[in-house]
């Protein structure tokens, strides 16, 4: 895999997740991607960006444009100096929030995902890659 | 620290306004659509009194308070032209050019003793490059307090509640639907369906570009407020794309009324309210 693009953001209020998403839609118009993958990829990043200011205050989100076999795709990397999660099986499960929430976050971006790696250490941090490619489903 | 600069500036006062407000006229960008030359001179007097006061006390670091004055007088000023739309480059050049006008006078004042006239020129340096970031420390603030404003602003114009038909109201919901949003659409919502007696009211979210778990829970949050006002709520305007999405994210709005169209949602609402629209008898224009 080779990366063509990249760009790299801090996430540190609410409005830098409206910023993001927008750059993301950039990314994905840019290789062009149908619509209703942008939407898939945007959701997904709008969820993981989230995450991070709610469960870490915070962190960097790098966004890259990537070809693997001769295919163009977006990378999102989302990585944070937060608390880390004790329990990553538990966290990806639908439903399952510490947050009050509807727990869907994770699981949901998978979903809307082509690729989905999560790395997690307790008291270190989390880093969630995802990866949409052009002609992704 | 003694410094002989203070005594001097205060004899040569008129000088030193007369050079600065020159330093200030010379510059191309100076807005004359935004103040008058006499407005200036006012301003530019009433700064140079008070730090020139200030100077007098032999104090020279303006984080003292003998400087407060002074630096009431800038963040004033500073606040005002964000308000009023000055460039940062306006704004700062104020106390910038007012640096350069010390140099002149002090220039001719120590020239036969260099060592001096450095001396000197350091200790009005540091001073005035405080009262600098000062003046761009609340030259931003006020921009931010200008942004925020608009965004209240926005917030509350692009939240409107309308009557589209007797007991039926739309709302068409217009960017992104974050906690704030929705607390100001819900309160509106709410406070139309008891002013109306409305029964049924229509969401259109064709107008927002991203339905993540934050902005569903939103929506679910809604409509649950409505029902339990007695009414029934019907999201319009899920788009194709929205739909895919939301399914795929594992979002469960099946027992929420959900029309594709504004347009067919209103129809659900009449066929609900048990109204008939019919195409009548076209009458005659003559
Ligand atoms: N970056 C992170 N750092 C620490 N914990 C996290 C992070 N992201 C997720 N978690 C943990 O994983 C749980 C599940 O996350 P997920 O996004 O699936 O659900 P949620 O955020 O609780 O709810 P939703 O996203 O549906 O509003 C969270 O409740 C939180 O405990
Ligand atoms: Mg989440």
């Amino acid at each position: 895999m080779m990366t063509l693009t990249k760009e790299k953001l801090t996430i540190l209020r609410e409005p830098d997740v409206i910023f993001f998403r927008n750059k993301a839609k950039e990314y994905a118009v840019k290789i062009g991607m149908s619509l209703v993958g942008q939407t898939k990829l945007i959701t997904a990043a709008s969820e993981l960006v989230r995450n991070m200011l709610r469960y870490a205050n915070g962190g960097e989100a790098i966004l890259e444009i990537v070809v693997r076999n001769n295919i163009k795709g977006v990378r999102l990397t989302f990585a944070d100096k937060g608390p880390g999660i004790k329990d990553v099986k538990q966290a990806m499960q639908d439903g399952f929030s510490t947050g009050k929430s509807l727990g869907l976050g994770l699981p949901g971006a998978k979903r809307l995902s082509n690729e989905f790696d999560l790395k997690s250490e307790v008291g270190k941090g989390t880093t969630v890659t995802i990866i949409r490619w052009k002609n992704g489903l | 620290m003694k410094s002989k600069t203070a005594s001097f500036l205060k004899k040569n006062k008129k000088q030193l306004l007369e050079a600065w407000m020159h330093n200030q006229l010379a510059d191309s960008t100076l807005r004359d659509d935004l103040i008058t030359n006499e407005e200036l001179g006012k301003q530019s007097e009433e700064l140079l009194d008070s730090l020139l006061k200030a100077l007098g006390s032999g104090e020279f670091n303006a984080d003292s308070d003998v400087f407060q004055p002074v630096v009431d007088i800038i963040s004033e000023l500073s606040i005002t032209r964000a308000r009023q739309g000055f460039s940062p480059r306006e704004t700062s050049l104020f106390v910038m050019s007012l640096k350069r006008a010390f140099y002149s006078i002090m220039d001719k004042e120590f020239a036969n003793d260099p060592a001096l006239l450095y001396q000197e020129a350091v200790i009005i340096n540091n001073l005035l490059d405080t009262l600098s970031i000062i003046t761009m420390e609340t030259f931003i603030k006020g921009r931010e307090e200008v942004i925020l404003r608009q965004t209240d602003e926005i917030n509350e114009i692009s939240t409107p509640v309308i009557r589209v038909w007797d007991g039926i109201l739309a709302l068409p919901i217009i960017g992104t639907l974050d906690s704030a949003r929705t607390q100001i659409v819900m309160e509106n919502l709410l406070q139309m369906i008891v002013e109306t007696g409305s029964r049924i009211a229509i969401l259109d979210i064709s107008g927002v570009p991203t339905v993540d778990s934050l902005v569903a829970q939103h929506l679910i949050k809604t409509v649950s407020a409505t029902r339990l006002m007695g009414a029934e709520c019907i999201i319009s305007g899920i788009r194709a794309e929205i739909a895919q999405t939301i399914v795929h994210l594992g979002i469960d709005l099946s027992n929420i009324n959900t029309k594709a169209s504004l347009a067919s949602a209103l129809k659900l609402a009449f066929n609900m309210l048990g109204v008939e629209v019919r195409r009548g008898e076209k009458k005659s224009i003559i």
